[in-house]
């Protein structure tokens, strides 16, 4: 069995099933309400397979009407809730609760205005990140944060996890790109925050819901911001015979003044598995590997293609090649891109994780890294999205092997404290969901997560919306709320005053 | 008793608070002092004082990161930052000169607390969009911590960002972390004059559109600093690269006119004109800051011009619009109309006598769905109110 415990179901909810289900259909006509287990079976989990619950009931509304029905008859009722869009979370962020409602947005699926003059997209949560770009694309246009899953995963669950991408150094994470939202709140009140215009008064609620893991609302609508695709790009493939020299090789870069569109690296065992599975020409005897990709205009990428090529040379480049061409760009990206799938070849299973350090805390990590990887006997494998601190982890493992998932949460748990150790925090991109919960209290105080779970007090006040993710603890708002305070003489005496 | 209290640390900070949360006392917050007239007054009996709170804890150039603690004052960031050839990409604004204050005053928490973005918000991000963590001490007088120091997170709820233009209603900063960028190489201005407003919006939709990357766009409309109208875009970057964008933007905004190209350091200047709104500095008649989608800037501006005396000016592509009302009335109804009118956005009261900031809703009046969940957030991190209470709405 696996390590992470979810909260124990209420009976008397599942006692009340037949009564939800026509509670339900009577807000969701017709398909929108799935009770049947082996058509409930896809919705058991999402990217953490390791993770399965079947939900007590899917719905899948089609209106903002019906979510508000859904989410308000839930609220009174003290029905669970787990929203759900693509089911691509790689941190269990979608996995249902056995006495809770599974809501998916998949329906929401349609693109509502296309503004170019004011370079903003209008869109339901379900269409999928790059469903975005191709509706765009033939005049020029993208949206810039790419998560790697973009093919599937849709723009509301960006919106939850507040995703990333390769590109996001440059052009930064779906916060900030996101414009506006609609959303729904559990009570099923219907909240607009931001729209085509910059930056909102009041309290930037749009920031709070962008990466809240599905915690606070439910998004209805998405506004984004697209830009203009750069005119050309270009990348070089740049290998070190110490990951200390990749490591200098990136700082000066950055140093330089440069903010390359994408700056990726990967170590030995990834680059072997890699080249194994797709032959991208990449070297073997090296330890790391970078690839800069520059874009932008044809006179400025040009520019900054030599002067990278000269801080690679400064920094003991064995091996190094500059892209001629789209495609010799495009292979150069193959490896890389193929990085986990190449991992998952040589394994019969491997766990991702997902902590962000230092740049300058390269070097160490991997060392460390290397010798977790002989204490709890696994191999890892690591990408690492060098310009942004980003690092991809890849444990391997095997599930049949009676204890080896159990090894392999142990030693994601240490890689990731080691982050937080130096620095760093336990998720860049991926969340926190039910994966990293339990190590929350490694980064924060007991106060800084009351802190946090009273901003949900604010949105959520019975914790019907996905309980059981982000908080290791969960107390009630009550509790919460109590202020122990003591009247008496100013405590402070040493405080200056006027 | 009516007291400044000024405390030298984070501990002392808390302490403060603590005290005040038992006496639900208020409490007003400032750094030094430089945004008391914007907003709400607050009517609180004592002062927290934060300019004590000033120093730099770590700032590495290589990590595009910077430590500093709250009431650090924002020159003596930007004068280190710029000794490493880097900057805070957002580029704060300062309204001293338009609310007839010395210029160069305001700390970082102030700067966070009130969102300060300038021209280059459009390419950039806003402040908000630069915070990587937070220290702070709630309204409860609890220390907590937020975020992180690098700038992939997403470890727990975005709280820092959530700080940022909370105007010190939802807990006092005390360390902040800010990611900071390379300065870039070279900067030129694309003039193009004699522009109508309509036109000039077109224009900067269009150069924003292209792939010119364009870092700032404004308009100057006839009467504002000169006779003629002006429309400026920014190019920033390698000095070859800032050349074939000018060429690009030539080509691409022909129809416009011909443009006549303005230097680093002249282009530097305009820029903090604009900026820092200096074309209404030193007068006492109400000024609006409005907020709405960038094509839709001109269309508003011209529906107010047919109803009020006024002159404003564009920046943000057009979504800005810094907007003076002649006559000395402030207009807020007609005004908050035309903005709903032009697609929606908000429109902020920024100058006006303190009686007129306290009956007037300085910030755009909010849905009563999204009031109330407002409200709700205050009370969680400062159930006594005794933080700026008043400064942002009567009720927050």
């Amino acid at each position: 069995m696996t390590a992470i415990a979810m909260p124990a179901p209420d009976g008397s909810v599942i006692a009340r099933r037949a009564e939800i289900v026509k509670a339900l259909q009577a807000i969701v006509p017709g398909e929108g309400v799935i009770h049947d287990e082996t058509e409930m079976r896809p919705y058991e989990t999402d990217g953490l397979t390791a993770y399965r619950q079947l939900p007590l009931i899917v719905v899948l509304p089609e209106t903002v009407d019906q979510v508000s029905r859904v989410l308000r008859y839930c609220h009174d009722n003290d029905v669970k809730v787990v929203p759900r869009g693509a089911g691509t979370s790689l941190s269990g962020g979608a996995l249902p609760l056995a006495d809770g409602v599974l809501l998916s947005m998949m329906k929401f699926n349609r693109v509502l205005d296309i503004d170019y003059p004011n370079r903003a997209v209008v869109v339901q949560p379900g269409v999928t990140n790059l469903g975005i770009t191709r509706a765009v694309e033939h005049e020029g246009f993208y949206y810039a944060p790419d998560p790697s899953s973009q093919i599937a995963c849709s723009i509301g669950g960006n919106i939850a996890e507040n995703s990333g991408g390769v590109h996001c150094l440059k052009y930064g994470l779906t916060t900030n790109n996101v414009l506006g939202l609609e959303m729904v709140l559990i009570t099923g009140e219907v909240i607009r925050l931001g729209g085509k215009h910059l930056d909102s008064e009041g309290y930037d609620l749009l920031g709070v819901m962008t990466g809240s893991e599905g915690l606070l609302g439910v998004v209805t609508e998405v506004t984004v911001r697209i830009l203009q695709k750069p005119e050309t790009a270009r990348a070089l493939l740049i290998g070190f015979p110490t990951s200390e020299d990749g490591g200098r090789c990136v700082a000066d870069i950055i140093g330089a003044g440069i903010i390359p569109g994408g700056m990726e690296m990967m170590d030995k065992p990834a680059i072997h598995a890699a080249e194994d599975f797709v032959h991208a020409g990449y070297p073997r005897d090296v330890e790391a590997l970078l690839i800069v990709e520059l874009d932008g205009p044809e006179a400025e990428v040009d520019y900054l293609i030599g002067r990278v090529e000269a801080i690679a040379k400064d920094n003991k480049a064995s091996h190094l090649r500059i892209s001629e061409s789209e495609e010799e760009r495009m292979t150069f990206w193959a490896g890389r891109k193929a990085a986990f799938p190449a991992v998952g070849r040589i394994s019969p299973d491997y766990l991702c994780m997902d902590g962000t350090i230092p740049r300058k805390e390269l070097p160490t990590v991997l060392a460390r890294m290397r010798e977790l990887s002989d204490k709890h006997g696994l191999r890892v494998a690591n990408v690492f999205h060098a310009g942004d601190g980003n690092l991809h982890p890849l444990i391997l493992y095997d599930a049949n092997k009676p204890g080896e998932l159990d090894a392999a949460e142990a030693f994601g748990a240490d890689i990731l404290r080691l982050c937080v150790e130096v620095g760093g925090v336990l998720t860049g991109e991926h969340g926190v969901g039910i994966e990293k919960r339990d190590l929350m209290t490694d980064m924060f105080s007991e106060d800084d997560l009351k802190q946090q779970q009273r901003v949900k007090c604010a949105f959520d006040d019975k914790h019907l919306l996905n309980p059981g993710k982000v908080f290791p603890v969960l107390h009630r708002c009550a509790e919460l709320g109590k202020m122990h305070v003591h009247k008496g003489q100013l405590p402070f005496p040493d405080i200056p005053r006027f | 008793m009516d007291a400044t209290l000024k405390p030298r640390d984070t501990r002392e900070t808390c302490e403060a608070v603590k005290w005040a949360a038992a006496e639900y006392t208020p409490l007003e917050i400032i750094g030094q002092g430089s945004k008391r007239a914007l907003g709400r007054p607050v009517q609180a009996a004592h002062v927290l004082d934060l300019s004590d709170l000033n120093g730099v804890e770590v700032y590495e150039p290589a990590e595009l990161v910077l430590t500093v603690k709250a009431g650090t004052p924002i020159k003596d960031v930007e004068a280190l930052v710029a000794e490493s050839g880097q900057e805070l990409s957002f580029e704060p604004m300062d309204y001293g000169p338009l609310l007839g204050e010395a210029p160069g005053r305001g700390t970082v928490g102030g700067i966070l607390a009130a969102n300060l973005s300038g021209p280059r918000r459009i390419k950039a991000g806003a402040a908000r969009d630069h915070i990587l963590g937070m220290e702070a001490v709630s309204g409860r007088g609890e220390i907590f911590n937020s975020g992180g120091r690098v700038v992939k997170n997403v470890t727990g709820y975005d709280l820092p960002r959530a700080l940022c233009s909370s105007w010190g209603t939802l807990a006092v900063a005390t360390t902040v972390t800010l990611k900071v960028n390379p300065k870039p190489e070279t900067s030129a201005s694309f003039l193009l004059a004699g522009l109508s407003d309509e036109d000039a919006v077109k224009a900067m939709c269009a150069a924003m559109g292209s792939s010119a990357e364009v870092s700032a766009a404004a308009h100057l409309p006839a009467g504002i600093e000169g006779g003629e109208s002006r429309t400026l875009l920014r190019l920033e970057g390698f000095a070859t690269s800032v050349d074939y964008r000018f060429d690009t933007l030539k080509k691409l905004l022909a129809p416009f006119g011909s443009p006549e190209r303005i230097a680093n350091d002249a282009s530097a200047a305009t820029w903090a004109r604009i900026r820092d709104v200096q074309p209404f500095a030193g007068g006492r008649t109400p000024v609006w800051r409005i907020s709405v989608s960038p094509a839709s800037g001109a269309q508003l501006v011209s529906q107010l011009r047919d109803k009020l005396d006024l002159e404003a000016f564009y920046d943000w592509s057009g979504g800005l619009i810094w907007l003076n009302c002649l006559d000395g009335e402030v207009h807020d109804v007609p005004i908050r109309a035309a903005v709903a009118d032009c697609g929606g956005g908000h429109a902020t009261l920024v100058r006006a006598d303190a009686p007129v900031r306290a009956s007037v809703p300085v910030f755009q009046p909010q849905p009563d769905a999204l009031a109330a969940l407002a409200r709700r957030v205050k009370e969680q991190f400062d159930p006594h109110g005794i933080l700026n209470p008043g400064r942002m709405a009567s009720n927050v």
